[in-house]
């Protein structure tokens, strides 16, 4: 195999110059991008639910279901567009709950772990990079493929209705898309990304910490905190407070229940709402927490 | 330069001792072999050097402290495991992609010269490749980069013998130079002993036998003495003696070889042969189970 044989090569020129020292950015840019080529159901699974989404519509509008309704009451015409938006958001939801889950396991478990240690790239550049994904990758990816799926549904119901002869102007004022769009980005950066992030990190910590049964370790004590609560005290407060962080119900979401937060009419953007809420900055120091004990354990731990 | 200090080097798992204080000083441009038993705490060694595991006691690796500065040693140290350890998900462009993403003394094209002489193709998968071809594109890798010290942990075990044999070929012609330091532990001790400029045994946390190459072969000689000469042999105190084909070999621990030499053939015994004779004779190790 070896074409040349030089016992003892010349040591390499480039012995002497000190290397380029790569930027952190550029490290946890590389970080991010390994994270999705391993885990592809990141994009994968929300592509395949807007997949069925749109087949399901174009479905519905081919046949007409439900036109008549449609036809009595114009402001219906949203309710598919938010009906999709809201199936998209449970799947971020599960897609980050099981890529937590499984961040800091899987390479111990492979025992890659190995291999990505002997890299000069630090626990913290790694754990921050998992980390990133529920709070900024899936977000933004989720906004992305819900407006290229409403994009074209509304092409699908546009095609429907000049193929039997409408007008599809009606149809086109009663979707204010700049705004749903920017609500929905709002909604999604709030709600699914900053709120329930605490959580994210949660999850991340006990993958980094379990040899097996992550989802075990990560639900039990929450169990177990519920219900001592509700034998001692008779309250479910905890439950509450974790479901409603779990399922995004943040302030910004109390002036619209029911409406998934997507109704101009009804919501309004309320930073200051938001920002001011001491939820919020107790749900970042708890992430702050579980990430340095997460970055922390890392370092301690080998393969399975 | 010395590449690693390590004085006092101690690790206890639970009530287990691995590293029993030990001192080390490895110089740069060195080949070191590590050998030892299963247990002996090479492993636990190459963790602490590797900064992957804490350690009581003082250790240096090129200057650093290797578990509190791991990703900065990092770039100047290379490490093989002794199972695969590249994720089996990864392409091996995305494996060329993202240590030339992350790593300042990688040197792609290289490591695409390295691959051009195997079958592996860029689009396969690790876990679509064998065993030994993941292994070569290990290498690959790492003789890309342009490290200080490499550090390999039983990096042909599993292999077939081409591959074994590839393998320390490829590391001593395309990778080996004077200023880069070599830390290899392995079972296969034969394999290596022509590679290997430094020796040292280690058994259950202790170091048996530190020393160069060279002083391996003037102290150790083995002598095959015919019958009527195993008498006159023993007086010299070997330190080891087997019967192979009806001759004695035995085997002597700093006696004049010229002395030795009318009692029979004297010449350098293998690293085995010295393994077995200073780690088997211990108290409570397996004697004569080694070979």
């Amino acid at each position: 195999m070896n074409t040349q044989a030089n016992p003892v090569p010349e040591p390499s020129q480039e012995q002497g110059v000190a290397p380029a020292t790569i930027p952190a950015t550029q490290i946890f840019r590389w970080s991010l991008r390994r994270e999705l080529w391993e885990n592809r159901f990141i994009y994968m699974a929300p592509l395949a639910v807007a997949g069925a989404v749109l087949v399901a519509f174009s479905v519905s509008s081919i046949l007409g279901i439900g036109e008549a309704l449609l036809r009595l009451v114009p402001s219906r015409h949203r309710m598919p567009y938010d009906m999709a938006a809201g199936v998209m958001m449970l799947t971020s939801i599960l897609v980050s709950v099981f890529y937590c889950l499984d961040a800091l396991y899987s390479e111990r478990r492979d025992r890659s772990i190995l291999f990505w240690k002997s890299l000069p790239v630090s626990d913290v550049t790694i754990v921050l990079s998992k980390a990133a994904i529920p709070l900024i990758v899936v977000p933004l990816l989720t906004f992305a493929i819900t407006v290229a799926m409403q994009w074209i549904m509304l092409l699908v119901s546009s095609a429907v209705l000049l193929a039997s002869g409408q007008s599809v102007a009606m149809l086109w004022r009663s979707l204010p898309l700049a705004s749903m769009w920017l609500l929905l980005l709002y909604h999604l950066a709030t709600a699914h990304a900053i709120w329930p992030f605490p959580i994210y990190c949660w999850l991340l910590l006990v993958s980094g910490w379990a040899r097996r049964a992550t989802f075990l370790w990560a639900a039990l004590p929450l169990v177990v905190i519920a219900g001592v609560e509700g034998i001692m005290f008779r309250t479910s407060h905890f439950a509450e407070l974790i479901g409603r962080r779990f399922i995004g119900d943040a302030p910004v979401m109390k002036m619209a229940p029911g409406s998934m937060g997507l109704d101009p009419l009804t919501t309004q953007v309320t930073v200051d709402r938001f920002l001011t809420s001491p939820g919020l900055w107790i749900g970042f120091a708890m992430a702050a927490a579980f990430l340095a004990a997460a970055v922390r354990l890392r370092r301690y731990q080998g393969p399975i | 330069m010395t590449c690693i200090e390590a004085r006092g080097l101690r690790k206890t798992y639970g009530t287990t001792l691995a590293l029993d204080g030990i001192d080390l000083r490895v110089e740069e441009g060195r080949i070191l072999g590590l050998i030892g038993p299963n247990g002996a705490g090479k492993t636990t060694a190459l963790n602490a050097i590797l900064g992957l595991t804490p350690y009581q006691g003082e250790l240096r690796v090129l200057g650093r402290d290797p578990w509190n500065q791991r990703d900065q040693l990092m770039c100047d140290v290379c490490y093989i495991a002794d199972v695969a350890v590249l994720p089996r998900w990864m392409q091996v462009s995305q494996a060329l992609d993202y240590l030339g993403g992350v790593h300042p003394r990688f040197d792609r094209a290289k490591a695409e010269g390295f691959l051009a002489k195997t079958t592996i193709r860029r689009s396969s998968k690790v876990r679509e490749l064998s065993k030994g071809m993941v292994t070569q594109l290990h290498l690959a890798l790492i003789m890309a980069i342009d490290a200080k010290l490499l550090v390999l942990d039983e990096p042909t075990l599993g292999l077939d013998l081409l591959y074994r044999k590839q393998f320390y070929d490829s590391l001593l012609n395309d990778y080996f130079d004077r200023s880069r330091t070599v830390l290899v532990t392995t079972h296969q001790v034969e394999e290596i002993q022509n590679v290997l400029t430094d020796l040292m045994f280690i058994d259950r946390g202790h170091i048996m036998l530190s020393c160069s190459m060279e002083e391996f072969e003037s102290r150790y000689v083995e002598v095959a003495a015919p019958p009527d000469q195993v008498a006159a042999a023993r007086a010299f105190r070997p330190i080891h003696e087997r019967q192979v084909l009806g001759r004695s070999i035995l085997l002597f621990d700093g006696v004049d070889r010229q002395q030795l030499a009318t009692l029979g053939d004297a010449r350098t015994p293998s690293i085995a042969d010295v393994f077995v004779a200073v780690i088997g004779n211990q108290p409570g190790s397996a004697q004569g189970a080694a070979r």
